[in-house]
C-alpha cells in the first residue's frame, strides 16, 4: 500500500543522503521526494511517498524516527489531509489539435506558462489522479516531455466537532 | 580562554574522562598528537593497525561499560576503522572515533589521504559529524559522547579538518546536552508492563530470553529477580553471555544455530517468550515461521525498531530494560502473588529432562586435543573469573558453548558482524581497563592471522593478554559447512602448511609461545601461561575434524537439530530439512 510520509528534518547538510541512505540500505522503495525549507529556516520538511505492506511501513515510520537529524514523522494516512503535485508539460501539437490541448488545459485549471512556434508548457497542479488523468489525455496529442515535482501533503486543521 | 581546535579535542577529552585512547597518527592529525606528547591525563595506545585500535576500543568499553574513544588520521586511517565500527554498531558498542581529515579548503578535490568519511561510516555509526567551525568542536564532542552512550549504544564518528584542529577559538564546554530530535524513551509503557505480567501469570511454559541489551543497561540483577521470583528459565543470546549467571540451575544457555539442545526446545515448546534487549537475529530464530509457534511474545528494547521487525510480538515494551525489569518485578510481588513453584514444575521438570537426554558435550580423545577439552579447562582454572574474547568461527561458538559465565561484561565477542581479527585487539583493550584481571584471547589458526600484528601492542604496552589458538589448520567453521553442505570440497579452507609457527612469532615480537600437542600438556601449558605475567600465545593444535555442535543447518527451524554422530544419520537428516 502507498503511503505519503511528511518530515520534520534539521536543515543540516547529509540529512538528504542519511534518508535515502536508510531507504536504499533496507531495501525500501522511494517513490518521490520532495524537499523544503520551513517557516524556521532551521527545520526542512520533506515528503516521501513509498510503498510497502504494514510490517515495511511500520519499520520505515520507526527506521525514520530513530534517525538523529530527524524531528517528526507523520504517516499522511493517520490525518486528514491535502496532497498536491504540480507537473510542467511540453507539448507540440498538430496545428488541429492546439485548440483541445488549451481546452483541455482550461478544464484541468491548468496555464500555458511558455509557448513557442512549435510547443506549449502547460503547468498544472493537482492530486495525483488529477495529473495522471490530463497525461493521459493529452499522450496523443504529443507530449515531449513532462517533469513532476513529487508530491507533497499538509494535514487539514483539526475541527472540534460541537458537542450536541 | 582561547585555545586552538586540537588543544579544545584535549580538553573536551578530559571533560569527559577519558583516560585511555587507542591510535595511530598521520599527517592532518600531527597538531593533535604533538600535544599527546606530553600530555599526562590521556594515555594513547598505539596499535599497529587502525581496525585493531577500533577493536581495543570496542574491547574496552564492553568490558566497563565507558565509551572507547579511538584517534586515527585521514584516509586510509579513516577507511580501515570501518570493520571495526560497523563491529561495534552491529552489538550496540559506544565509541567516539575521530577521524583527521584534509582541510576544509581541499575537502571534495581528491586531495591526498582524502576519504569521504563521513559518507562511508554513514550506514555504520549511530551517528556522525564533520566539524566546520572550531567553534562547534567543543558542543559536538560533548553531544557525540552522550549520543554513543546513551539510549541503545552505537560507535560515533568525528571527521577533524586539519584546518579546525589549528585554528583558535573560545573554549566553551556546554553544561547540558539538548538534542530535539533524540529523545530516547528509557520509561517503559505501565499499562504493557502489567500486561506483561499477567501473561507471565497464566502462561504455564515460560521462557526468558535475555540479549545484549541486559549487559548494555547493566539489568543483570534485575534479570535475576525476574527470573528466580517467578521460577522461569533463562536462555542468553551469544551477546546475552553473562547477564544471567551460568552456572545458575535456571540457565539454559546460548539458543539458535549453535545453541544447546534444551535452549531450543524451551523455546519451541513455551507458550510465553519474554525477551529482554534482544533482537531476534536469524542466527537465534533459524526458520521464522516455525520460531515459538506456540508462544506468545512480550519484547522489551530500547530501539523500536528492534520490535516486530523479525516476528510478530505481543507485548511491545520500548524503553530501558533495567527500569522495565524493576518495575515489572515490583508488578509481579505486590499485584500478582501466585505460588509460582507450583506452576512450574512440570515445565521444569521437562527441561531437566531435556538437559540430560542432549547435555552440550563433545567426545573426549586421550590421542589428539580436542577444542572443546582446551575451552573446559580453560573454564575450569580460570573457575569463570577471566574476561574472554574470542574470534569468529568455531572458537568461538565453543567459547559460548562450554564457558560459563557468571557475571556481565567478561564476554567480549563480535555477535552481530562476525569479524575475525576482533578478539586480540580487544584483549588488549580490555586488559588496560582491568589490569590485573585475567584476560584471554580464545582463538583460531585463522582469525588470529588477521590482526596479528597486535603482539607487538600488546608486548611494548606489558599487556600480559594469554592468547589460546585452537589450531585446527583450517579456517573450521567455513571447512565444516563445506563438509556437511558441500560434499566435502574444502575450497580454500585448508591453511595446513602455510600456518606459522605461533610460538616462534610470539617470541618474535617480545612476547612468550607455548604449544601443546597432547591432551594431557593442555593444563601445564594454560597453568604456565597464567602464571606468566607477560604476552603469551598458546598454540593448541587440536583435532581438525571436530565440528561444532548441535548444528541448526541454515533456514531450518531451531528444533531440527544436528548432532554429533555417524555422517550418513546427519546426510539423511539434512536431505528431510531441504
Amino acid at each position: 500500500m502507498r503511503h505519503t510520509i511528511s518530515l520534520l528534518v534539521e536543515n543540516k547538510f547529509g540529512v538528504l543522503s542519511r534518508i535515502s541512505g536508510l531507504f536504499s540500505g533496507r531495501g525500501y522503495n522511494i517513490e518521490s521526494l520532495s524537499v523544503g525549507e520551513t517557516i524556521d529556516p532551521q527545520i526542512s520538511v520533506m515528503t516521501i511517498v513509498t510503498s510497502g505492506d504494514e510490517q515495511i511501513i511500520e519499520q520505515i515510520l520507526k527506521q525514520l524516527n530513530k534517525l538523529i537529524d530527524i524531528i517528526k514523522v507523520v504517516d499522511m494516512i493517520d490525518l486528514d489531509h491535502v496532497e498536491r503535485e504540480m507537473v510542467l508539460i511540453k507539448i507540440a501539437p498538430r496545428q488541429e489539435d492546439k485548440a483541445e490541448v488549451l481546452r483541455l488545459t482550461d478544464i484541468f485549471r491548468g496555464r500555458v506558462v511558455d509557448s513557442g512556434p512549435k510547443t506549449y508548457t502547460i503547468e498544472v497542479t493537482g492530486d495525483e489522479k488529477k495529473i495522471a488523468a490530463l497525461i493521459e489525455l493529452l499522450k496523443p496529442m504529443g507530449i515531449k516531455e513532462f517533469i513532476r515535482t513529487g508530491k507533497i501533503a499538509i494535514a487539514r486543521e483539526r475541527i472540534k466537532k460541537p458537542s450536541v | 580562554m582561547k585555545m586552538n581546535g586540537a588543544e579544545i579535542f584535549i580538553e573536551s577529552l578530559k571533560r569527559e574522562g577519558v583516560k585511555h585512547m587507542f591510535g595511530y597518527p598521520g599527517g592532518v592529525v600531527l597538531g593533535i598528537f604533538d600535544l599527546l606528547y606530553e600530555n599526562k591525563d590521556i594515555e594513547l595506545i598505539l596499535t599497529r593497525h587502525e581496525q585493531g585500535a577500533v577493536h581495543a576500543a570496542d574491547g574496552y568499553a564492553r568490558s566497563t561499560g565507558k565509551a572507547g574513544v579511538v584517534l586515527v588520521t585521514s584516509g586510509p586511517g579513516a577507511t580501515n576503522t570501518v570493520t571495526g565500527i560497523a563491529t561495534a554498531s552491529m552489538d550496540s558498542i559506544p565509541l567516539v572515533v575521530f577521524t583527521g581529515q584534509v582541510p576544509t579548503m581541499l575537502i571534495g578535490n581528491d586531495a591526498f589521504q582524502e576519504a569521504d568519511i563521513v559518507g562511508i561510516s554513514r550506514p555504520c555509526t549511530k551517528y556522525n559529524f564533520l566539524v566546520k567551525d572550531v567553534n562547534d568542536l567543543a558542543r559536538i564532542v560533548r553531544e557525540a559522547f552522550y549520543i554513543a552512550t546513551s539510549g541503545r549504544p552505537g560507535p560515533v564518528l568525528i571527521d577533524l579538518p586539519k584546518d579546525v584542529t589549528a585554528v583558535k577559538a573560545e573554549f566553551v564546554w556546554p553544561q547540558d546536552v539538548k538534542i530535539r530530535s533524540y529523545n530516547p524513551t528509557l520509561e517503559g509503557n505501565k499499562w504493557m508492563i502489567t500486561q506483561a505480567a499477567h501473561l507471565i501469570a497464566k502462561s504455564k511454559r515460560p521462557v526468558i530470553v535475555a540479549g545484549g541489551g541486559v549487559i548494555l543497561s547493566n539489568a543483570s540483577k534485575e534479570l535475576k529477580e525476574l527470573a528466580e521470583i517467578t521460577d522461569i528459565p533463562v536462555v542468553m543470546t551469544l551477546m546475552g553471555l553473562g547477564g544471567f549467571p551460568g552456572t545458575h540451575p535456571l540457565a539454559l544457555g546460548m539458543p539458535g544455530m549453535h545453541g544447546s539442545y534444551y535452549a531450543n526446545r524451551s523455546i519451541q515448546e513455551s507458550d510465553l517468550l519474554i525477551a529482554v534487549g534482544m533482537r531476534f537475529d536469524d542466527r537465534v530464530t533459524g526458520k521464522i515461521d516455525a520460531f515459538a509457534p506456540h508462544a506468545k511474545i512480550v519484547h522489551i528494547d530500547i530501539d523500536p525498531t528492534s520490535i516486530r521487525k523479525n516476528v510478530r510480538v505481543d507485548t511491545p515494551i520500548v524503553g530501558d530494560a533495567k527500569r522495565i525489569l524493576a518495575v515489572l518485578n515490583k508488578v509481579l510481588k505486590e499485584e500478582l502473588k501466585e505460588q509460582w513453584g507450583e506452576v512450574r514444575n512440570a515445565w521444569l521438570k521437562q527441561i531437566q529432562a531435556w538437559k540430560k537426554e542432549r547435555p552440550l558435550t563433545y567426545t573426549y580423545s586421550e590421542e589428539v586435543i580436542k577444542p572443546q577439552f582446551v575451552v573446559e579447562k580453560i573454564y575450569e582454572l580460570t573457575k569463570g573469573d577471566a574476561i574472554i574474547s574470542t574470534e569468529v568461527g568455531q572458537n568461538q561458538m565453543w567459547s559460548a558453548q562450554f564457558y560459563k559465565f557468571d557475571k556481565p561484561r567478561m564476554w567480549l565477542t563480535s555477535g552481530g558482524l562476525g569479524t575475525m581479527g576482533y578478539g586480540f585487539p580487544a584483549a588488549i583493550g580490555a586488559q588496560l581497563a582491568h589490569p590485573n584481571k585475567l584476560v584471554i584471547d580464545i582463538a583460531g589458526d585463522g582469525s588470529i592471522q588477521m590482526n596479528i600484528q597486535e603482539l607487538a601492542t600488546a608486548v611494548i604496552n606489558k599487556l600480559p593478554v594469554k592468547v589460546a589458538i585452537l589450531n585446527n589448520r583450517y579456517l573450521g567453521m567455513v571447512r565444516q559447512w563445506q563438509e556437511l553442505f558441500f560434499s566435502e570440497r574444502y575450497s580454500h579452507t585448508k591453511l595446513d602448511e602455510t600456518v606459522p609457527d605461533f610460538v616462534k612469532i610470539a617470541e618474535a615480537y617480545g612476547a612468550v609461545g607455548l604449544r601443546a600437542t597432547k591432551p594431557s600438556e593442555v593444563e601445564p601449558v594454560l597453568r604456565e601461561a597464567f602464571k606468566i605475567k607477560r604476552t603469551v600465545f598458546m598454540d593448541f593444535v587440536v583435532d581438525w575434524k571436530e565440528k561444532v555442535f548441535p548444528m541448526v543447518p541454515a533456514g531450518a527451524a531451531i528444533d531440527q537439530m544436528m548432532f554429533e554422530e555417524k555422517k550418513e544419520t546427519t546426510e539423511k537428516k539434512l536431505k528431510a530439512v531441504k
